[in-house]
């Protein structure tokens, strides 16, 4: 096949570029500059969108022996990941935007003008698996459940599955920075990013606050009565329990956790810990990854976050709206946060988290 | 088959540039040292140095070497600034990033005032412009430069006439494209300074000069032995400056053939794409270079697709991260953004052939339909 390697300049999207080079592709590299004012250098674990990553993505691509161009998604980026994570903030949800992108950009606009310009697929460095079925291409957990990174590519449909490759998922993550030594890529070592790319001074709030503004509102209990002052409601999150700044403590001196942030009054509320406790949830704008399902009650698990556990669950689609009943309560759910429905270590598909109960 | 039309990033070197080089690598001698040996390499320095001169119509004691084209267009931006201590600089809208960026950091570090001159929709520059601008502030401009030839277009401009409107103004005049394509005399152009680089014309990469009349005395850039008449200073890069002159002297550069394997391209494109826009087609160019805007398509996807056919071609500029960006030469012509990043340059040298062009030919339809398709799902 012909495919694009979408690659960041990091180790994995090296290594797995050239395990499609050898599976008999024909591969190109792309690396997608998604800043339209780029820094010249990384710093720590942030993001793919330096210079000198750029110059990391060319340098592993010229190795391995195949052309590279820069592909710039600088304007799809910001308004399809950047423009949405500040309005989802503001409105008062947590998202999470590495999923925006590979639903956005990376399987989205870059796999279309690859299609377009006659290639068949697109390859990454995410650790996932495939599995072609019956019932066609199915989406599953990697082998590294450290690694695993299945949850962020929980919002590709079947037709993006159906374009995507990911030669990773089979091999553990120390094994891919031995093999990218001994293919000379000199990113073997290079660190693993964590952060939110374009944040890159890793400090969310800071950055929240410079571009939706700092503006100061009411701390409020259960009750409404107000127990302190919090600069930018956003900057918080459900579950928060450090630097809330109280000045009015509880009867028993137990702890207050962030229970909801109230965006158009713009008031954070804050309780006890057990006020905290979600036993289930309701997801909009369903994703299937594979077959869909359908109204009847299914056991499997869901995940609300990246590296979360996988809860045991009962998921049923309700209208256009995906529920999950968990068996156990969980604590500090946010809305706007993926909820993922695994069926073993088949991803069945992901939602958006607009109700907890 | 793959087919190189990108001679004007750089174009390969002739047989007689690598032999002269390797003939002279082999030499031991600084041409600053005054034993045998040095000596020696001194004379193959000196007679390379005649024989460009020859070639370019000036003085041999008027060349400075340098390391690069970029820098001789460094060398007399900032040394003609500095040498007039007058405020303001004169350049065309369409310099090499070499010319404009210099300035700028003269506007933004030295206190100078930078004056663009414009282009018409042609690319030539607007000389009632220029006529204008000399008349009202003459006296306070220190240097004007204007390229010989625009290195995205082709597009040759009236040096000429602008030596003569500007009297005496020191004009420089970037001719790094137009060297050894066209005729090109610095002496008859009455040019105060002037650029040329070794790779653009057979030579080898890392050598270019600084034509700079005699009796002028600018600061130099580079401090240190003051080998190159105090101006630059560094050892002196014996075999590619032997080598430079080689190609030179070996002129294989046929503009003639150059001109009609240009036209028989352009005369195809029109027939398989008759949307295709030729940039600067209705003035006077490079026999080489040829810039056409294919409407509705994106540069990047199509030189993607021309690399993944084996056809070499260029997009007129990239930012430091590798990004293309519209070309600040199209824009100054009066290109929309969208038109300007349509754009692919393709360049043709002394070893092209009737070969090339129809092998482009033959692939471009399908180039041009896939770059269309890409545009209208990759982009908004």
């Amino acid at each position: 096949m012909k495919i694009i390697a979408a690659m960041s300049g990091g180790v994995d999207s090296a290594v797995a570029a050239a395990r499609a080079v050898e599976a008999g592709h024909e591969v190109i590299g792309v690396h997608l500059a998604l800043s339209s004012n780029p820094q010249k250098y990384r710093s720590g674990a942030r993001g793919c969108c330096t210079i000198e990553d750029s110059h990391d993505a060319r340098r592993a691509a010229d190795v391995i022996g195949i052309p590279f161009y820069i592909w710039d998604m600088a304007d799809e980026f910001h308004e399809g990941v950047v423009e949405n994570f500040m309005s989802e903030y503001a409105a008062g949800r947590t998202p999470n935007p590495c999923l925006r992108c590979n639903e956005k950009i990376k399987f989205a606009a870059v796999l279309d003008r690859a299609k377009a310009m006659g290639f068949d697929g697109v390859v990454t460095g995410h650790y996932a698996r495939t599995q072609e079925t019956a019932e066609g291409r199915t989406l599953h957990r990697a082998v590294d459940p450290l690694k695993d990174q299945s949850y962020v590519l929980a919002v590709l449909n079947r037709e993006q599955i159906d374009g995507a490759i990911f030669p990773l998922g089979d091999t553990e993550k120390v094994d891919i920075r031995k093999e990218a030594e001994a293919r000379g890529l000199a990113v073997a070592q290079k660190p693993d990013s964590h952060d939110i790319c374009f944040v890159p001074s890793g400090d969310n709030a800071g950055w929240l606050r410079e571009r939706l503004g700092g503006e100061t509102g009411p701390i409020v209990d259960q009750d409404g009565i107000k127990i302190g002052e919090h600069k930018g409601a956003y900057t918080y999150t459900i579950g928060q329990r450090k630097g809330l700044g109280l000045t009015v403590p509880t009867a028993d001196g137990s702890p207050r956790f962030v229970l909801k942030i109230e965006p158009v009054s713009n008031t954070v509320v804050v309780g006890a810990r057990e006020d905290l406790a979600v036993n289930s949830m309701r997801g909009e704008r369903p994703i299937f990854c594979g077959p869909q399902i359908g109204a009847a009650p299914t056991r499997g698990f869901v995940q609300v976050r990246a590296h979360g556990a996988a809860l045991g669950c009962t998921y049923y689609l309700d209208r256009d709206q995906l529920v999950a009943e968990l068996d156990l309560p969980l604590l500090g759910l946010a809305t706007g946060q993926a909820m993922v429905i695994y069926d073993g270590d088949r991803v069945v598909g992901s939602a958006t988290i607009c109700e907890t109960a | 088959m793959s087919v190189y039309l990108d001679h004007a990033a750089t174009t390969p070197m002739f047989d007689v540039a690598i032999d002269a080089m390797a003939q002279s690598l082999r030499k031991v001698g600084n041409p600053s040292s005054l034993h045998t040996e040095g000596r020696s390499t001194r004379k193959d320095v000196e007679d390379a140095r005649e024989k460009i001169a020859q070639a370019i119509g000036c003085l041999a004691s008027e060349i400075i070497f340098t390391g690069s084209g970029t820098e001789a267009d460094n060398a007399a931006i900032k040394g003609l600034f500095w040498h007039r201590k007058k405020k303001v600089i004169l350049v065309s809208s369409i310099e090499h990033q070499a010319v404009i960026d210099p300035a700028r950091w003269l506007a933004e570090h030295e206190g100078a005032e930078l004056i663009e001159i414009p282009v018409t929709s042609s690319g030539v520059i607007n000389l009632d412009f220029f006529k204008q601008i000399v008349a009202e502030r003459g006296p306070e401009i220190a240097l004007i430069s204007v390229m010989h030839s625009n290195n995205e277009t082709g597009v040759i401009q009236p040096i000429a006439e602008v030596v003569a409107i500007a009297g005496d103004i020191p004009v420089h005049s970037d001719a790094i494209q137009s060297f050894s394509k066209v005729p090109l005399s610095f002496k008859e152009l009455g040019l105060f300074a002037m650029s040329i680089s070794g790779h653009k014309v057979g030579g080898p990469l890392g050598i270019g000069a600084l034509i700079l009349r005699r009796g002028v005395e600018i600061p130099a850039l580079l401090h240190g032995g003051g080998q190159e008449r105090d101006i630059r200073s560094g050892t002196i890069n014996a075999p590619s400056i032997v080598a430079f002159a080689a190609a030179v002297e070996a002129h294989i550069y046929d503009a003639a053939k150059v001109t009609s394997l240009r036209e028989a391209f352009e005369e195809g494109v029109r027939q398989v794409r008759p949307d295709a826009i030729f940039n600067g087609q209705s003035v006077q160019r490079l026999p080489g270079i040829s810039n056409i805007t294919f409407p509705g398509t994106q540069s990047d996807s199509l030189l993607l697709l021309m690399d993944s056919e084996k056809v070499s071609c260029s997009t007129g500029a990239a930012c430091s991260a590798g990004v293309h960006r519209p070309s600040h030469v199209l824009l100054a012509m009066g290109l929309s953004q969208i038109t300007a990043q349509s754009s692919l340059r393709f360049s043709f040298g002394a070893t092209s052939m009737q070969a090339d062009v129809d092998y482009v030919l033959s692939v471009l339809p399908r180039v041009i339909e896939r770059g269309l398709a890409a545009n209208s799902v990759g982009k908004k």
